[in-house]
């Protein structure tokens, strides 16, 4: 599934036109990329939580050459799906 | 923080034609597909944001922390998120 197949369900259930429901897809998942930019968390009751956390410094190795070296600390987004979702997937 | 009532107000005024009926049925049109996708074993791509798909768990031993008995972990699916590259660079951004 993609963003095109949404934009039909839109389409074919709200009855906005093709042009209109891609428009407010890409609303939503660039005011999702907004929010996660410059806040810690979105909650989407049924669905799950995206919750962006710090990750200090650490120390890795290139899997490659065996060589020690230190990755960096970031910011990583993590979703955690909700019992929901868990549960609808399992049945 | 952000809740989907938040999302669903800011789609509203940043789109300007939309009245809150109508925000709150395209959100959860958005949410409710991708869910359903998922319920299917398909996996969902968005570009720019990330994709989503269902990963199976092995069946597995683990203790109850309380009285120490073994217990068996059925396998179970579970729905997994890898972030996309922009929005990883982004939220990575200082």
């Amino acid at each position: 599934m993609t963003k095109a197949d949404i934009v039909e369900k839109i389409y074919e259930k709200v009855g906005f036109s093709k042009k209109e429901s891609a428009e407010l897809v890409e609303l939503v998942f660039d005011i999702m990329k907004d929010t996660l930019e410059s806040s810690d968390k979105i909650k989407i009751a049924g669905f799950g939580n995206f919750v962006v956390k710090a990750k200090a410094d650490r120390r890795g190795r290139n899997p490659q050459t065996g060589e020690e070296i230190t990755i960096s600390a970031r910011r990583i987004l993590t979703f955690k799906p909700s019992q929901v979702l868990k549960a609808s997937i399992n049945k | 923080m952000m809740t989907k009532s938040e999302l669903v107000e800011k789609i509203m005024e940043t789109n300007g034609f939309l009245n809150r009926k109508e925000s709150e049925l395209v959100i959860n049109i958005i949410f409710d597909s991708m869910a359903k996708a998922l319920m299917e074993g398909d996996k969902v791509e968005i570009r720019g944001f990330g994709s989503f798909t269902v990963r199976e768990r092995d069946s597995r031993e683990a203790r109850n922390p309380k009285n120490g008995d073994v217990v068996r972990i059925p396998a179970k699916r579970t729905p997994f998120f890898k972030t996309g590259k922009e929005l990883r660079e982004r939220v990575n951004a200082l």
